[in-house]
């Protein structure tokens, strides 16, 4: 083991002009310790070369340029600007800036192009399911879900099945996210309206509870024959006009189809009263004038290729 | 400096290295491996391969700009990444077997530090002379002749640092037309910052930092002591032979028994391109490069004392040695149990890449299926999943495919936006296809939870076919 005592901070390892050493001496001597021991494990305490000093002054002075040029010192409110006045938001606006006006061209296209034939411009088609997949995100999803499946049974559609209320084409489906539905923003929109059988008592208990089994057996599920017989008359007559002697619903009027397995407020014996009884609509806002023409129109395109489009 | 001082010092200036030259079996085995591995990586980007029309007729290639890499008949695609993994694992436990086989060998013959240095070393006797004329050079002041060597060496230098970053960009462009760009520069700007940054490594790397990368900035020095065990060949003194050294006197014979084999000549130390003096024994400096042995064979020839005095030695041989044993045969210490399990991993992994080879396709099919929602009802009970399919076609003639459910009649396919189970994917190119799965109302797939599917894409040709596997969620009821 060393002895630090003894030793002479012989530092220098071998110098150009060589000393030759004392062929005595078995040994070089050691460098200096540090002192530390670690499981007899020593420590050199060598100087670090010249370079690495010149790194680190280097690294000292570039700090200094640094903060003269870029944001540096934190201050109350915000941190010294530097005098170059670098900002990384600035840097992502300067970003988004230039891909929105990179996407100008193609929003010109969407716009001039007919509505019909966007699927048929693959790339344009891309560019709209793109961005109207972006437009869906933050002005759909709320009702519709991200996914588009809507919230089941709750009033707020599905728009990935194959069952529209208002007509599954691009051009209803824009209609649609143009004006909006139920609304009274805008005189385009659309607008549905169903008797409320039970509350305005057009129909007693006992023919709400016959028109319910025959909407029932329509659907193709369990019912009361009995009951469902005696309700086909009343459907004919209160129901039949909007929703279709077979139950096949009317996009034109917004009835929709009662024949099939997709339900907008559930589809079971109660769900089904509650809305003969009390009828139950949805609302849904217009986005002429909050989007842009070319947004509306993306939007429209990427809901038609969801896997209901018609 | 003063080395007398008491107070501790700081930093220490580098002391220059000067190695003087040294002909021998390692110096010259040096030579051809630096000739051998400078040509590979020159010449390389410049072999040619015909790969057909519209494809890149280099040999080797880094396309990053189109996600692809081209080793002759082998072509690389972004998602096939592992047989990259794989190499860079095999070169690792190469890396493994040579150290525990034979030491720092990677370290002191096939490093580019070793050998670029080795490089900028040659050049600068070349023009200043051997380490007595550089040694008298460096202590002189500044004058015509040294102002006239030192810019003639630091300009082939230089040469030689562009040459080394411009074969670098060549591996990752069409070589000839980057070339023509770069001359008349209308090149990227990116082809000539990495020549640039290149160049600047290059040339202080091999010209100024020379050892001190070794021994302050490269962590493979500490990794491999690791892995170097008493079995492991590396250059050793024969310090029981040499010692005690003294110098021999002209025609005056030392007593016997009075003085060792080692006539303190120097020659070994003055040789190390590390300024390092293998007599101290084993040490992190040491890059295992051989040279001491050469020279201190030469001097031993010519004292007329056996060779060997410096030679590549396990440590195990070390102890055997110095009690006056043989040494064991170097074979038994290269093929014992641990580099047999470094070769057979290495060896494995090699023949399971080039299986893999061999049995790739050239479609390949990944198949993701859509979670929100995971099912939807459709109007006639049915029940519908969508799943986005990548399909890729890494052929260069246009492909058609033809989408399949198996062994399931009650699920059908179907293509979005399209009739029909027909896609087209065109040549070398993947698409992202969204399909679907309808399962008929009241099937077991339609009320169950999790149906296993497997989706075939299969060319209309019939020459190949694969399938992935993926599952069906039906209602759950």
């Amino acid at each position: 083991m060393v002895d630090p005592t003894k030793k002479t901070p012989e530092n220098k390892v071998r110098p150009p002009e060589r000393q030759y050493p004392d062929p005595k001496a078995k040994l070089k001597q050691e460098p200096p310790t540090t002192g530390h021991s670690w499981d007899g494990i020593e420590e050199y305490d060598n100087p670090m070369p010249r370079w690495w000093l010149w790194l680190f002054y280097l690294t000292i002075i570039w700090a200094l340029i640094y903060m003269i040029f870029y944001p540096a010192w934190p201050l109350v409110t915000r941190a010294t600007s530097g005098i170059l006045g670098y900002s990384t938001r600035a840097e992502v606006a300067e970003d988004i800036d230039r891909f929105n006006e990179r996407n100008e061209v193609w929003f010109d296209r969407l716009v001039e192009a007919d509505l019909a034939e966007i699927n048929d411009d693959r790339d344009l088609q891309s560019f709209a399911v793109n961005a109207g997949a972006a437009v869906f995100r933050a002005q759909c999803s709320q009702c519709h879900g991200t996914g588009g499946a809507g919230v089941q049974a709750s009033g707020f559609p599905n728009l990935l099945d194959d069952e529209w209320i208002w007509g599954g084409g691009i051009e209803d489906i824009h209609q649609t996210v143009r004006y909006g539905i139920r609304n009274e923003d805008y005189p385009d929109a659309r607008w549905s309206e169903m008797p409320a059988f039970g509350r305005d008592e057009i129909l007693n208990d006992e023919q709400i509870d016959q028109v319910v089994h025959y909407v029932l057996q329509l659907s193709g599920q369990e019912a009361d024959g009995e009951l469902a017989e005696a309700g086909e008359g009343i459907y004919m007559d209160n129901c039949a006009s909007c929703h279709g002697d077979n139950g096949d619903g009317d996009t034109f009027v917004g009835a929709p189809p009662l024949n099939t397995a997709v339900w907008l407020y559930g589809g079971s014996y109660e769900d089904i009263r509650e809305t003969v009884v009390n009828a139950r609509f949805g609302i849904m806002p217009g986005f002429d004038g909050r989007l842009r023409d070319a947004e509306i129109r993306a939007v429209a395109a990427y809901v038609h290729q969801l896997g209901g489009g018609q | 400096m003063s080395t007398s001082d008491d107070t501790p010092q700081l930093y220490a200036a580098r002391e220059p290295i000067f190695p003087r030259r040294v002909s021998g079996a390692f110096r010259t085995l040096k030579w051809w491996l630096l000739a051998v591995m400078l040509g590979i990586y020159y010449v390389t980007p410049w072999i040619r391969w015909d790969r057909g029309p519209e494809m890149p007729d280099q040999a080797v290639l880094v396309d990053l700009a189109n996600r692809r890499f081209f080793f002759f008949m082998i072509e690389i695609w972004p998602h096939e990444f592992y047989f990259v993994a794989g190499l860079l694992i095999m070169a690792g436990i190469g890396l493994f077997l040579f150290t525990s086989a034979l030491g720092r060998v990677w370290c002191g013959y096939a490093c580019p530090q070793t050998v670029w240095t080795d490089l900028f070393i040659l050049v600068e006797r070349w023009i200043e002379g051997d380490r007595n004329a550089r040694l008298r050079l460096y202590r002189q002041k500044w004058n015509v002749e040294k102002t006239r060597k030192y810019g003639l060496k630091w300009l082939v230098w230089l040469l030689i640092a562009v040459a080394t970053g411009g074969a670098w960009v060549f591996y990752f462009t069409d070589a000839p037309t980057l070339l023509r760009d770069l001359v008349t520069f209308s090149a990227h700007p990116v082809a000539y910052t990495t020549i640039a940054v290149l160049t600047g490594t290059t040339f202080l790397f091999g010209g100024f930092f020379r050892e001190q990368v070794c021994i302050y900035a490269c962590p493979w020095p500490r990794i491999q002591a690791a892995m170097m065990d008493e079995d492991t060949i590396t250059v050793a003194y024969r310090e029981w032979r040499g010692e005690p050294r003294g110098k021999l006197k002209k025609g005056q014979a030392a007593p016997e028994g009075s003085q060792g084999d080692c006539i303190d000549c120097m020659a070994c130390v003055n040789v190390c391109p590390m300024g390092i003096d293998i007599r101290d024994g084993q040490q992190l400096a040491c890059i295992t490069c051989g040279l001491c042995i050469d020279a201190c064979n030469d001097v031993m020839d010519r004292i007329g004392k056996p060779r060997g005095l410096i030679g590549y030695l396990a440590l195990s041989d070390e102890v055997r040695e110095r009690d006056g044993k043989e040494p064991i045969s170097p074979w038994k210490h290269v093929f014992r149990l641990r580099t047999m399990i470094y070769t057979v991993l290495w060896a494995g992994i090699g023949v399971a890449l080039v299986v893999a080879l061999f049995l790739r396709t050239d479609i390949d099919m990944s198949i993701a299926p859509i979670r929100n929602p995971t099912f939807v009802v459709l109007s006639d009970g049915s029940v519908r999943n969508a799943y986005d399919i990548r399909l890729r076609n890494m052929h260069n003639e246009p492909r058609q495919f033809f989408l399949t459910v198996a062994d399931n009649p009650s699920i059908r396919l179907t293509i979005e936006g399209a009739p029909g189970q027909l896609v087209s994917v065109d040549p070398d190119q993947q698409l992202n296809q969204r399909v679907y799965l309808t399962a008929a109302a009241g099937t077991p797939a339609a009320r169950g939870e999790q149906t296993p599917v497997q989706i075939w894409a299969s060319v209309i040709d019939g020459t190949t076919r694969i399938f992935g596997e993926t599952v069906f969620n039906g209602r759950g009821q």
